[in-house]
């Protein structure tokens, strides 16, 4: 194991974050911080309880994940693209290091960074609305699985994509959406039976089901459901760059 | 005599791109530990492609390539870890330090940390002064040596230039050739790819002519120059003549009448005999007006080889 090659790449990527700290931790606060004010403290009093949770408590673990979702994706797909349009990547692929060592420093990294960026939000939303932890230590393991399956998501997009154009279609386009719909705002027993089993296709609202479990011990979907599709997006995700790797595409000429 | 085991050697070494394009068509190479190679040849004739098998950036389609005792392929960590790599790009961390980035590569290329050698390097290549200087504030010929830096941080055996002074000014093609030879000394064996001819004459050891995949040739440079080399006298004559006198035919005449050549072959292996024209040429009663000679450059042998000039390369 080329351990000097992880820890190098690892902390050129955590600086390559602290680089852009406003961009990549300080806009996803802030964004959130408005979604809370919003609907949480303004909006929020006025409506329901939701499966005996305040409103504004109930959207709190979607919007954490909203956040590191997309910030997870763009940030590993970023940290991979960049040296490939710049040509620095060449240093990587002339470097000895196996697969496992490259994602260990890169993912590693980019996964770090949201679990930082989901803390820095829990803790920012807990001004905003009161609500407490039901479970932490399995809030923290989703949070954990989560980042980093998306980040190994990211990661593949950034390996995939020829263009900047890319790395910020699929958040915006793909990501926003399913996790609006992922019931980040609702219940999906709030949707009518048609949208509710559309909904169960949407991988992001098991994520969002299981990770609001680990909060209020309340879920639509049994919680080792929603972490058996957390965990297969991890090893989908896994399978699909180690394969990458092995036959060099869009890698090695 | 047995030779030394070479450092680095290539063997039936393939490779097509999924275009179909052929860029190497088994190329067979051995490198001599501690020798500076040149390899020439036009654009598109393969060179990168062959340094980017060795080093990892491409995927070799047949052959088998040992670098200091270990096979790239199965042994890619041991292999790796000789081989430095400068490649012809630019390709740098815009926003990082100097420091930061040569460090990096340490790392990367599985050295523990060690700020002595960094400075070293950093001083013999006079960037010690520009070491916290963000990168994308440096001159290109200096981002051209930190990429140097970072290519020798982890200490390699062999070390690649592929084009390193293309686009660089004289005066730091003149510090780089000194670095080379440098490293030489230190017992690095390098392998650079070139366009300007007189640097491989200036530099080599040995040359390796490329050209649509295919090593043309392999030759210690002394002995590509006797070989193919020639050098050829040329009188001036203050009045042009008609024609050759009976018995000179060895000797050209220009068109306008007012020169006379003679041409040896081997360059450096002996001057052609001069004395003996000059006697002829007195002897008809010519008057001399001046007399030069030329050697032919490796250039001219590279446009024999390859069939190319150099100067219409693209």
């Amino acid at each position: 194991m080329n351990l000097h090659a992880v820890r190098a790449i690892y902390l050129f990527e955590l600086h390559r974050t602290w680089r852009t700290l406003f961009q990549s931790i300080a806009s996803p606060v802030i964004s959130t911080s408005l979604y809370l004010v919003v609907f949480g403290a303004a909006i929020g009093p006025r409506l329901a309880e939701v499966g005996g949770v305040p409103y504004g408590a109930y959207i709190v673990p979607g919007l954490i994940l909203l956040a590191v979702l997309t910030e997870s994706v763009s940030n590993a797909s970023f940290g991979i693209y960049l040296p490939r349009f710049t040509g620095t990547i060449y240093e990587v692929l002339s470097a000895p290091v196996s697969v496992a060592e490259v994602l260990l420093g890169y993912v590693g990294a980019a996964a770090t960074k949201s679990l930082m960026l989901g803390l820095v939000i829990l803790a920012t939303a807990r001004l905003f609305v009161p609500f407490s932890i039901a479970h932490p230590v399995e809030m923290l393991g989703f949070l954990m699985l989560i980042s980093v399956s998306f980040c190994l998501l990211g990661f593949l997009l950034g390996i995939w994509a020829d263009g900047f154009e890319r790395l910020q279609v699929v958040p915006m386009l793909v990501l926003t959406p399913l996790t609006f719909l992922g019931g980040t705002f609702y219940s999906l027993d709030m949707l009518p039976p048609v949208w509710r089993t559309v909904s169960l296709f949407n991988p992001i609202a098991y994520l969002v089901d299981g990770f609001r479990w680990t909060f209020y011990g309340v879920a639509v979907i049994d919680v080792r459901v929603s972490l058996a599709i957390t965990l297969a997006l991890l090893a989908a995700c896994l399978t699909a760059i180690v394969v990458i790797f092995r036959t060099g595409h869009r890698l090695r000429a | 005599m047995d030779s030394p085991p070479p450092i680095l050697s290539i063997t039936g070494l393939t490779k097509t791109y999924a275009s179909g394009q052929t860029a190497l068509a088994g190329v067979d190479l051995s490198i001599r530990r501690g020798e500076i190679f040149a390899l020439l040849g036009p654009n598109g004739a393969g060179k990168t492609t062959l340094i980017g098998a060795v080093c990892g950036l491409v995927r070799p389609s047949a052959g088998r390539i040992v670098a200091d005792g270990h096979d790239v392929e199965r042994d890619f960590r041991a292999a790796r870890s000789r081989i430095g790599l400068v490649p012809q790009e630019l390709a740098t961390d815009m926003f990082e330090t100097v420091w930061a980035t040569v460090n990096f590569s340490r790392g990367l290329f599985g050295r523990r940390a060690d700020s002595g050698h960094v400075e070293r390097v950093l001083r013999e290549l006079s960037l010690w002064e520009k070491k916290d200087a963000v990168i994308s504030s440096l001159s290109g010929g200096m981002k051209r040596r930190v990429l140097i830096a970072k290519a020798l941080a982890h200490e390699p055996t062999i070390l690649f230039l592929d084009e390193p002074t293309a686009g660089v000014d004289v005066e730091l093609r003149r510090d780089m050739w000194a670095m080379v030879r440098r490293l030489r000394g230190q017992g690095v064996t390098i392998i650079l790819t070139t366009h300007y001819i007189e640097e491989a004459e200036e530099m080599a050891d040995r040359i390796g002519i490329i050209n649509r995949g295919r090593l043309v040739l392999v030759e210690e440079k002394e002995a590509l120059m006797a070989r193919f080399g020639r050098t050829r006298l040329s009188i001036n004559l203050k009045a042009p003549l008609v024609a050759l006198p009976p018995g000179w035919g060895d000797v050209e005449l220009s068109a306008d009448g007012t020169t006379l050549s003679v041409v040896q072959a081997g360059a450096g292996a002996g001057e052609p005999d001069i004395a003996a024209l000059f006697r002829r040429v007195a002897a008809a009663g010519l008057e001399i007006a001046g007399v030069t000679t030329t050697r032919s450059s490796l250039e001219d042998i590279f446009v024999e080889l390859v069939g190319t000039p150099a100067e219409d390369l693209p």
